[in-house]
Protein backbone atom coordinates (compact mmCIF):
# COMPACT_ATOMS: atom_id res chain seq x y z
CA UNK A 1 0.00 0.00 0.00
CA UNK A 2 2.71 2.18 1.53
CA UNK A 3 4.39 3.94 -1.88
CA UNK A 4 7.27 6.15 -1.76
CA UNK A 5 6.41 9.93 -2.15
CA UNK A 6 9.18 9.67 -5.51
CA UNK A 7 7.05 6.91 -6.98
CA UNK A 8 4.05 9.68 -6.11
CA UNK A 9 6.30 12.30 -7.46
CA UNK A 10 7.08 10.89 -10.26
CA UNK A 11 3.52 9.67 -11.61
CA UNK A 12 2.33 13.01 -10.69
CA UNK A 13 4.70 14.61 -12.78
CA UNK A 14 3.80 12.52 -15.75
CA UNK A 15 0.16 13.11 -15.49
CA UNK A 16 0.93 16.99 -15.65
CA UNK A 17 0.93 16.82 -19.27
CA UNK A 18 -1.94 15.01 -19.88
CA UNK A 19 -4.31 17.69 -17.63
CA UNK A 20 -2.29 20.33 -19.31
CA UNK A 21 -3.24 19.33 -22.33
CA UNK A 22 -6.86 19.32 -21.36
CA UNK A 23 -6.93 22.51 -19.48
CA UNK A 24 -8.38 24.40 -23.01
CA UNK A 25 -11.81 24.72 -23.63
CA UNK A 26 -11.22 24.24 -27.33
CA UNK A 27 -9.12 21.27 -26.67
CA UNK A 28 -11.95 19.83 -24.18
CA UNK A 29 -14.28 20.14 -27.39
CA UNK A 30 -12.22 18.26 -29.06
CA UNK A 31 -12.64 16.15 -27.10
CA UNK A 32 -16.10 15.79 -26.39
CA UNK A 33 -17.09 16.04 -30.04
CA UNK A 34 -14.38 12.80 -31.19
CA UNK A 35 -15.99 11.08 -28.08
CA UNK A 36 -19.68 11.63 -29.10
CA UNK A 37 -19.04 11.80 -32.99
CA UNK A 38 -16.33 9.45 -33.92
CA UNK A 39 -12.96 10.01 -35.98
CA UNK A 40 -13.17 13.55 -38.26
CA UNK A 41 -10.92 14.72 -40.55
CA UNK A 42 -9.51 18.47 -39.91
CA UNK A 43 -12.30 19.97 -41.77
CA UNK A 44 -15.10 18.14 -40.24
CA UNK A 45 -13.61 19.07 -36.87
CA UNK A 46 -13.29 22.67 -37.66
CA UNK A 47 -16.72 22.85 -39.28
CA UNK A 48 -19.26 24.86 -36.54
CA UNK A 49 -16.55 26.21 -34.92
CA UNK A 50 -15.13 29.57 -34.48
CA UNK A 51 -11.88 28.47 -34.45
CA UNK A 52 -9.62 28.50 -37.43
CA UNK A 53 -8.49 25.25 -39.38
CA UNK A 54 -4.67 26.64 -38.33
CA UNK A 55 -5.46 26.15 -34.83
CA UNK A 56 -7.21 23.28 -34.83
CA UNK A 57 -4.46 21.62 -35.88
CA UNK A 58 -1.72 23.17 -33.42
CA UNK A 59 -4.58 22.28 -30.67
CA UNK A 60 -4.52 18.27 -32.14
CA UNK A 61 -1.03 18.41 -32.17
CA UNK A 62 -0.60 19.35 -28.57
CA UNK A 63 -3.67 16.73 -27.82
CA UNK A 64 -1.54 14.24 -29.33
CA UNK A 65 1.90 15.05 -28.39
CA UNK A 66 0.06 14.15 -24.60
CA UNK A 67 -1.14 10.65 -26.65
CA UNK A 68 -4.68 11.76 -26.11
CA UNK A 69 -5.62 11.79 -29.56
CA UNK A 70 -3.87 9.85 -32.95
CA UNK A 71 -4.11 10.18 -36.57
CA UNK A 72 -4.05 8.38 -39.58
CA UNK A 73 -3.71 8.84 -43.22
CA UNK A 74 -7.23 7.90 -45.09
CA UNK A 75 -6.48 8.65 -48.92
CA UNK A 76 -5.11 12.23 -48.90
CA UNK A 77 -6.93 13.14 -45.42
CA UNK A 78 -5.57 12.74 -42.36
CA UNK A 79 -8.42 11.37 -39.83
CA UNK A 80 -7.85 12.24 -35.84
CA UNK A 81 -9.60 9.94 -33.37
CA UNK A 82 -9.10 9.53 -29.98
CA UNK A 83 -6.46 7.32 -28.18
CA UNK A 84 -8.45 4.81 -26.54
CA UNK A 85 -5.55 3.11 -24.23
CA UNK A 86 -4.68 6.89 -22.66
CA UNK A 87 -8.53 8.00 -22.01
CA UNK A 88 -8.98 4.23 -21.13
CA UNK A 89 -12.80 4.96 -22.11
CA UNK A 90 -13.94 1.45 -22.12
CA UNK A 91 -12.41 0.78 -18.63
CA UNK A 92 -14.08 3.37 -16.95
CA UNK A 93 -17.01 2.74 -18.84
CA UNK A 94 -16.82 -0.88 -17.79
CA UNK A 95 -16.19 -0.06 -14.26
CA UNK A 96 -18.96 1.95 -14.03
CA UNK A 97 -21.69 -0.50 -15.41
CA UNK A 98 -19.59 -2.69 -13.20
CA UNK A 99 -20.46 -0.70 -10.15
CA UNK A 100 -23.93 -0.44 -10.93
CA UNK A 101 -24.26 -4.18 -10.70
CA UNK A 102 -22.40 -4.27 -7.66
CA UNK A 103 -25.43 -2.34 -6.11
CA UNK A 104 -27.55 -4.60 -7.55
CA UNK A 105 -26.59 -7.83 -6.42
CA UNK A 106 -26.28 -5.63 -3.22
CA UNK A 107 -30.04 -5.20 -3.29
CA UNK A 108 -30.79 -8.57 -5.07
CA UNK A 109 -28.97 -10.25 -1.82
CA UNK A 110 -30.91 -7.72 0.83
CA UNK A 111 -34.21 -9.19 -1.11
CA UNK A 112 -33.68 -13.00 -0.98
CA UNK A 113 -32.22 -12.96 2.37
CA UNK A 114 -34.81 -10.93 4.22
CA UNK B 1 -18.51 -9.02 0.96
CA UNK B 2 -19.14 -11.93 -0.13
CA UNK B 3 -18.98 -10.96 -3.77
CA UNK B 4 -16.23 -11.18 -6.24
CA UNK B 5 -15.72 -9.81 -9.31
CA UNK B 6 -13.43 -11.17 -12.38
CA UNK B 7 -13.05 -9.15 -15.18
CA UNK B 8 -10.86 -10.53 -18.11
CA UNK B 9 -11.39 -8.69 -20.87
CA UNK B 10 -13.11 -5.00 -22.37
CA UNK B 11 -15.43 -7.40 -24.06
CA UNK B 12 -17.71 -8.88 -20.58
CA UNK B 13 -18.25 -8.17 -16.67
CA UNK B 14 -18.91 -10.71 -14.31
CA UNK B 15 -19.86 -11.50 -10.86
CA UNK B 16 -20.35 -13.73 -8.54
CA UNK B 17 -22.29 -13.81 -5.74
CA UNK B 18 -23.54 -15.98 -2.50
CA UNK B 19 -26.89 -16.06 -1.32
CA UNK B 20 -28.15 -17.30 1.86
CA UNK B 21 -31.34 -18.30 0.10
CA UNK B 22 -32.88 -21.55 -1.36
CA UNK B 23 -32.54 -21.78 -5.32
CA UNK B 24 -36.28 -21.82 -6.04
CA UNK B 25 -36.16 -18.20 -4.23
CA UNK B 26 -33.47 -16.91 -5.93
CA UNK B 27 -35.21 -17.82 -9.45
CA UNK B 28 -38.60 -16.35 -8.55
CA UNK B 29 -36.72 -12.96 -7.45
CA UNK B 30 -34.87 -13.11 -11.10
CA UNK B 31 -37.59 -14.36 -13.36
CA UNK B 32 -40.63 -12.66 -11.83
CA UNK B 33 -40.97 -9.21 -13.47
CA UNK B 34 -42.23 -7.62 -10.52
CA UNK B 35 -40.34 -9.38 -8.10
CA UNK B 36 -37.05 -8.46 -10.46
CA UNK B 37 -38.17 -4.61 -10.84
CA UNK B 38 -38.29 -4.61 -6.81
CA UNK B 39 -34.56 -4.88 -6.39
CA UNK B 40 -33.54 -4.57 -9.28
CA UNK B 41 -35.12 -0.71 -9.12
CA UNK B 42 -37.46 -0.83 -12.22
CA UNK B 43 -41.28 -1.13 -13.34
CA UNK B 44 -41.62 -3.42 -15.88
CA UNK B 45 -44.71 -4.12 -17.86
CA UNK B 46 -45.66 -7.58 -18.21
CA UNK B 47 -43.93 -10.86 -17.32
CA UNK B 48 -40.28 -12.34 -18.74
CA UNK B 49 -41.75 -14.78 -21.50
CA UNK B 50 -38.67 -16.50 -23.71
CA UNK B 51 -38.06 -14.36 -26.97
CA UNK B 52 -40.20 -11.51 -26.06
CA UNK B 53 -39.33 -8.29 -25.29
CA UNK B 54 -40.82 -6.07 -22.25
CA UNK B 55 -40.55 -2.76 -21.01
CA UNK B 56 -39.35 -0.90 -18.18
CA UNK B 57 -38.85 2.64 -16.66
CA UNK B 58 -36.31 3.18 -13.75
CA UNK B 59 -37.72 3.96 -10.32
CA UNK B 60 -34.64 6.33 -9.68
CA UNK B 61 -36.67 9.69 -10.95
CA UNK B 62 -33.20 10.49 -12.64
CA UNK B 63 -33.40 8.07 -15.26
CA UNK B 64 -37.52 7.76 -15.10
CA UNK B 65 -37.26 9.28 -18.90
CA UNK B 66 -35.68 6.35 -20.46
CA UNK B 67 -37.60 3.44 -21.52
CA UNK B 68 -35.91 0.40 -21.19
CA UNK B 69 -36.54 -2.35 -23.32
CA UNK B 70 -35.29 -6.17 -22.34
CA UNK B 71 -35.57 -8.93 -24.83
CA UNK B 72 -35.54 -12.22 -22.73
CA UNK B 73 -33.89 -15.46 -24.48
CA UNK B 74 -33.92 -17.90 -22.07
CA UNK B 75 -35.18 -19.17 -19.72
CA UNK B 76 -34.19 -22.26 -18.14
CA UNK B 77 -35.89 -22.96 -14.89
CA UNK B 78 -33.64 -22.85 -11.77
CA UNK B 79 -30.89 -23.13 -14.48
CA UNK B 80 -29.96 -19.67 -16.63
CA UNK B 81 -32.28 -16.70 -16.90
CA UNK B 82 -30.88 -14.29 -20.11
CA UNK B 83 -31.75 -11.27 -21.94
CA UNK B 84 -30.50 -8.64 -24.51
CA UNK B 85 -30.62 -4.90 -23.53
CA UNK B 86 -28.98 -1.50 -24.50
CA UNK B 87 -26.33 -1.24 -21.45
CA UNK B 88 -26.47 2.42 -19.65
CA UNK B 89 -29.28 3.88 -22.19
CA UNK B 90 -29.58 6.99 -20.56
CA UNK B 91 -29.07 9.54 -22.98
CA UNK B 92 -32.26 11.57 -23.63
CA UNK B 93 -33.46 11.74 -27.57
CA UNK B 94 -31.31 8.60 -28.65
CA UNK B 95 -32.57 6.49 -30.30
CA UNK B 96 -30.88 3.15 -29.12
CA UNK B 97 -32.91 0.69 -31.06
CA UNK B 98 -30.27 -0.15 -33.99
CA UNK B 99 -27.40 0.10 -31.98
CA UNK B 100 -25.70 -3.23 -30.77
CA UNK B 101 -27.23 -5.15 -27.23
CA UNK B 102 -25.27 -6.83 -24.53
CA UNK B 103 -26.30 -10.33 -23.35
CA UNK B 104 -26.89 -10.59 -19.25
CA UNK B 105 -27.12 -14.23 -18.26
CA UNK B 106 -27.68 -15.21 -14.94
CA UNK B 107 -26.81 -18.79 -14.04
CA UNK B 108 -27.74 -20.49 -10.58
CA UNK B 109 -25.92 -23.44 -8.69
CA UNK B 110 -26.29 -24.82 -5.30
CA UNK B 111 -23.66 -24.44 -2.64
CA UNK B 112 -23.30 -25.42 0.80
CA UNK B 113 -24.82 -22.28 2.11
CA UNK B 114 -27.50 -21.29 -0.49
CA UNK B 115 -27.31 -20.76 -3.91
CA UNK B 116 -24.35 -19.04 -6.10
CA UNK B 117 -25.44 -16.44 -8.36
CA UNK B 118 -23.47 -15.91 -11.90
CA UNK B 119 -23.88 -12.87 -13.96
CA UNK B 120 -21.88 -12.07 -17.20
CA UNK B 121 -22.56 -9.22 -19.22
CA UNK B 122 -21.31 -9.77 -22.69
CA UNK B 123 -20.94 -8.32 -25.68
CA UNK B 124 -19.25 -4.42 -24.86
CA UNK B 125 -17.37 -4.81 -27.56
CA UNK B 126 -19.68 -4.18 -30.33
CA UNK B 127 -20.67 -0.79 -28.30
CA UNK B 128 -19.36 1.62 -30.55
CA UNK B 129 -16.40 3.80 -28.57
CA UNK B 130 -18.01 6.93 -29.09
CA UNK B 131 -20.83 5.61 -27.43
CA UNK B 132 -19.15 4.79 -24.15
CA UNK B 133 -17.50 7.20 -23.79
CA UNK B 134 -20.57 9.72 -24.18
CA UNK B 135 -22.66 7.51 -21.83
CA UNK B 136 -19.04 7.98 -18.98
CA UNK B 137 -19.55 11.59 -19.96
CA UNK B 138 -22.63 12.20 -19.56
CA UNK B 139 -23.13 11.93 -16.14
CA UNK B 140 -22.23 14.19 -13.61
CA UNK B 141 -20.50 11.94 -11.91
CA UNK B 142 -17.89 11.18 -14.84
CA UNK B 143 -15.48 13.80 -13.60
CA UNK B 144 -16.24 12.71 -9.68
CA UNK B 145 -14.52 9.07 -10.80
CA UNK B 146 -12.30 10.51 -13.09
CA UNK B 147 -10.77 12.66 -9.57
CA UNK B 148 -10.70 9.46 -8.19
CA UNK B 149 -8.85 7.50 -10.84
CA UNK B 150 -6.04 10.36 -11.02
CA UNK B 151 -6.06 9.78 -7.28
CA UNK B 152 -5.56 6.18 -7.61
CA UNK B 153 -3.28 6.18 -10.83
CA UNK B 154 -0.87 8.46 -8.92
CA UNK B 155 -1.05 6.42 -5.19
CA UNK B 156 -0.73 2.79 -7.08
Amino acid sequence: MSRSSAAIATRVRDAAPLFAALGDETRLRLIVRLSSGGPGSITQLSAKSDVSRQAITKHLRVLSDAGLVRSTRRGREQVWDLEPKRLDDAHAYLDRISKQWDEALDRLKAFVEE
Amino acid sequence: MTQTTEMTDTNSIEKEITLRAPRERVWSALTDAQEFGAWFGITLDGAFKAGQPIHGRMTNPKYAHVDFEFIVETIAPQDLFSYRWHPYAIAQGVDFSKEPTTLVEFRLTDTAEGTMLTVIESGFDQIPEGRRAEAFLMNGKGWTSQVENIRRYVEK
